[in-house]
């Protein structure tokens, strides 16, 4: 019998390997996930228990946090805000971008190149830039306004706010929708218009279900985006009326000076439930959309 | 047709198109904002930033969080990347989830997080070195003028690496496996196979993603700092853009805060052509 004189595999420093790779991972993991359980817990906590060490857990369910957040602090208010100007710039944005970005596919027509450029070059213009200028705009209509709407109209105007919302996201939404509506052969249209169907009816009964992975990335994109925005919603909405994220930032200035931090707690975790419920539905939706299209950090 | 584009073209122009316009004209004036006193003044809001001590001071840091935070943020994520495609850990898709958490928590969520991770007395951070007795480490993690900067740049790749790391996983996941496998079989190490096959065939992945760091990066520390820090203690964590919004709106020096946006805008551009001129490669196909 010949022993085969095999040079021996690096399997014991591939597996020594394989174990720093896991350690370092699960390190990582836990980096992102303790502070973040660690919220939901304290939360749960009374005053007296946030003195001392914090890694103690809270003696026990306490949601008394909950209902200060809610009433006291007006969370539920600014919740619904949130809730409302979230969903009236999705269903603007949509409005406006589907048929756009539906034309800009399929169609010839002069100017065609300028237009596309300038939706491109959008995308490049970040709302944190120009949101001084729109605040200063809406600040002049209400001035030209003033004999009409005595209390301003433009500015602190929720729908307003979605509507600078869905503005601001044409460029990315048009991109993604254009690029996927483009991916679709156009012998299912050909076919339709050949059975007698009319554009529209091509449009809203071919073309949409067919884009609706491309239209749920989009909405999934733009719900973060309005959810957590916090400086639009901090300039547009000076007033009473606030959204969750501004209502949290108010909330941690004055809970931090006043070292009671359960109701803070409380607040962020309203305000952090909704969206991973989402995310957690939708994780692998969400990462593929990005994947396959949309940079956009 | 038309009725189809122009809406979406309106919303644009109004709210996009005329307000960038806005910034380059506005910062040409002295203006307080509401007082119809506008004064143009040329080019001097731009002449008088290079002795703003406050400015010069908010570049750098900014500057500072661009590289720091790009190269941690771009280097761990592809090493994860690298590691997670190619070893196909068991709970890989959890991690996943795990790891992208923080890019849709809200900037203000991130900043409260962090002010509990950095508290000075109660904090997670200062009681954790307390328990594995490394109270010399203890800071004031965000009242110290030389690590404030740093505890901000922290909160950034913690929020970003995740987002990061799936994007290169996804690129990473369509190089064919035949070519590790020959290259195994050659006898290269994990090492080498990623630098010679995996790096060089996401290398234009890696070149958007680096263009649109930078833009995000600009931002995100601005978001950042005005919810955690408000750009202190004394401007020791101030950033551009939040001393454009803070002359903006506390100084009502809109004229002088614009030029500063004017600033930022020609910077990150910059950065962005020069980064994708400095990558160019010929691209590689598989």
């Amino acid at each position: 019998m010949t022993v085969i004189n095999t040079p021996r595999p690096p399997a014991a420093r591939s597996r020594i390997g394989r174990v720093l790779t896991y350690v370092l991972v699960i390190a990582l993991a836990l980096a992102i996930a303790v502070p973040v359980a660690w919220v939901l817990l304290a939360s749960l906590k009374k005053k007296s228990e946030f003195f001392g060490s914090p890694w103690t857990l809270p003696e026990g369910l306490r949601l008394q946090n909950y209902v200060d957040a809610f009433t006291d602090a007006h969370m539920g208010q600014y919740f619904a805000t949130s809730v409302f100007v979230t969903v009236l710039g999705l269903v603007l944005v949509l409005a406006v971008s589907v048929p756009a970005a539906y034309v800009i596919a399929r169609y010839e027509f002069k100017g065609k190149g300028f237009v596309e450029l300038l939706l491109l070059g959008g995308l490049f213009v970040n709302v944190n830039y120009i949101v001084v200028p729109i605040f200063l705009m809406l600040v002049d209509w209400d001035k030209a306004l003033v004999d009409v709407f005595p209390g301003g109209f433009f500015l602190d105007n929720p729908s307003v706010l979605s509507l600078v919302y869905a503005a601001t996201s044409i460029p990315f939404t048009i991109y993604l929708l254009t690029a996927y509506f483009r991916s679709i052969p156009v012998a299912y249209e050909e076919a339709a218009s050949i059975d007698g169907a009319s554009r529209f009816r091509i449009m809203t009964r071919i073309m949409l279900p067919m884009a609706r992975p491309a239209i749920t990335t989009v909405i999934l994109f733009n719900f973060l985006a309005y959810w957590n925005d916090f400086i639009i919603s901090l300039t547009l909405l000076p007033g009473e009326g606030k959204t969750v994220q501004v209502g949290l930032l108010n909330l941690f200035t004055a809970q931090k000076a006043a070292a009671d931090y359960g109701r803070l707690y409380a607040g962020m975790v309203i305000v952090i439930v909704p969206v991973l419920i989402v995310y957690a539905f939708i994780q692998k939706r969400l990462i593929e959309g990005m994947a396959s299209g949309g940079v956009k950090g | 047709m038309l009725a189809c584009l122009l809406p979406a073209l309106v919303l644009f122009a109004v709210f996009m198109v005329y307000p960038t316009v806005n910034v380059f004209r506005m910062s040409l004036y002295t203006w307080s904002g509401f007082s119809p006193d506008m004064k143009f003044v040329g080019l001097d809001n731009f002449r008088h930033l290079i002795d703003d001590e406050q400015f010069v001071r908010a570049f750098q840091n900014t500057v500072t969080l661009l590289v720091v935070v790009t190269a941690v943020t771009m280097g761990m994520g592809l090493f994860l990347a690298a590691i997670m495609t190619r070893q196909k850990l068991r709970s890989r898709n959890f991690l996943r989830f795990v790891l992208y958490i923080p890019n849709v928590l809200s900037v203000v969520v991130i900043a409260a997080v962090f002010s509990a991770i950095y508290d000075q007395n109660n904090g997670l951070l200062n009681s954790m070195l307390r328990l594995v007795s490394l109270d010399s480490w203890q800071q004031v993690w965000l009242g110290d003028q030389k690590v404030v900067l740093y505890s901000v740049g922290i909160a950034m790749v913690w929020q970003s690496l995740g987002y990061y790391m799936v994007l290169y996983m996804s690129s990473m996941s369509s190089i064919p496996e035949e070519l590790y496998e020959a290259s195994g079989l050659d006898g290269a190490s994990a090492t080498r196979q990623f630098f010679s096959i995996t790096m060089p065939l996401i290398w234009q992945n890696l070149r958007t993603s680096l263009t649109f760091f930078i833009m995000s990066a600009v931002n995100l520390s601005f978001v950042l700092v005005r919810a955690m820090t408000g750009g202190g203690p004394d401007s020791s964590s101030e950033v551009l853009l939040s001393y454009m919004y803070k002359q903006a709106y506390t100084n009502s020096s809109y004229g002088y805060g614009m030029a500063i946006g004017v600033v930022i805008f020609a910077f990150s551009f910059l950065v962005s052509l020069l980064m994708s001129r400095a990558t160019k490669r010929e691209p590689l196909q598989f």
